[in-house]
């Protein structure tokens, strides 16, 4: 049979849910605009792995 | 049907959202972000302000994670004490083992976090408060040692350092001022507390001052560090982050606040019982004044200079 009656207790659990929700999207955006600003106050933006990286050459870095 | 009757009888023990809130003592949490935030703006160096208002806040997660390490470890005399038995753990609403959980890993993500916002110097020193915080002060110092509350306002007084280490990624006279004011604030602070909350940390069995070495050597005290502050106080008011404005402050304020600490020392317990601890309690009162207007001072001269104004 189904629950129709809402308790007290499944109003705290909404409120706690919806408090974890806005708390990780609040996350995602300061990681977000953080990136953003880091890309562009930071210094050079060069790929990791396999690939050419000016900041470790020797004629770059001198 | 038995059943069901026994779960409508006993209230559900439930934690709502503001209860893991509370846990992260957000009153504690206000002060380390507004004394973060002023050791950030009066550093040389200047921050995007993305990074700066990252940083405050991932300060401000590390300090609400040690307020949850410390109510985890506390849950016992906090049940004992009035003021504290309506928090979360004592009042039955979080369990214990959640509030270590939550402060072990926001401890963790506001360290890390710290590092890649800002830089490894400032969440190095992040890690050190929390640490200093839930194990120096609240696992030892606290239950052993009258000087507790010397000792453990050292936590409370990282955060402006730390909050100049975001922008300068290092250490210098100013910071070190800033510690130093919260730092002699925090017993005067708190012994006028003490002073008037007589049963609870009596109840609770915490070696505070007025417990171990008595209330007149308490008073003698509060007057003792009142003194000790003035200097350091006025001392920043001399160094880059200090000017016109924030000396005058910092003069008037040592002068009221040593005043209060004179009439605490002067009184004995039967006039402080007769009028309800009215000066402790005043002196209480104006010493968070105190420290919001030094910061406040700090914060105006930082202003005034970016306008071609204030400073030396």
């Amino acid at each position: 049979m189904p629950i129709t009656e809402t308790h007290e207790i499944h109003n705290r659990r909404l409120g706690r849910n919806i408090g974890v929700a806005l708390t990780l999207a609040a996350f995602v955006a300061v990681v977000f605009f953080l990136t953003v600003s880091k890309v562009r106050n930071g210094g050079s933006v060069e790929a990791y792995d396999h690939t050419v990286r000016p900041s470790i050459t020797e004629e770059d870095s001198q | 049907m038995s059943d069901f009757t026994a779960n409508t009888s006993t209230p559900p023990q439930e934690a709502g959202f503001g209860d893991y809130f509370a846990l992260l003592k957000p009153r504690v949490m206000s002060l380390v972000v507004f004394t973060a935030f002023v050791g950030l703006m009066v550093a040389p160096q200047s921050v995007p302000p993305m990074v700066g208002f990252a940083a405050i806040l991932f300060i401000a997660l590390g300090g609400g994670a040690s307020g949850a390490l410390n109510m985890w470890y506390d849950a016992d005399i906090d049940r004992v004490m009035a003021r504290t038995s309506g928090r979360p753990i004592p009042s039955g609403r979080v369990a214990p083992g959640e509030a270590l959980s939550l402060g072990l890993w926001l401890s963790t993500l506001s360290v890390v976090m710290l590092g890649l916002a800002a830089n490894w110097f400032a969440a190095g020193f992040l890690a050190f408060t929390i640490f200093f915080y839930a194990v120096i002060y609240t696992m030892w110092l606290k239950r052993s040692t009258p000087q507790n509350i010397v000792i453990g306002g050292a936590a409370g007084a990282f955060p402006p350092m730390i909050g100049w280490a975001v922008a300068t990624g290092g250490v210098s006279v100013e910071s070190l001022l800033m510690f130093a004011l919260v730092f002699m604030w925090t017993p005067p602070h708190f012994w006028a507390l003490a002073l008037f909350m007589k049963s609870d940390y009596d109840k609770a069995k915490v070696p505070m001052l007025t417990v171990t070495a008595g209330r007149p050597h308490t008073r003698r005290m509060i007057l003792v560090y009142t003194l000790l502050l003035a200097p350091v106080a006025i001392a920043a008011g001399l160094t880059s982050i200090g000017g016109p404005v924030y000396l005058a402050a910092a003069v008037v304020l040592n002068l009221v606040f040593v005043k209060g600490g004179y009439d605490i020392w002067r009184r004995d317990e039967a006039a402080a019982r007769a009028d309800d601890y009215r000066t402790e309690k005043k002196v209480f009162r104006f010493s968070l004044l105190y420290l919001f207007l030094h910061f406040g001072a700090l914060l105006a001269e930082a202003g005034l200079r970016s306008v071609g104004l204030g400073g030396w």
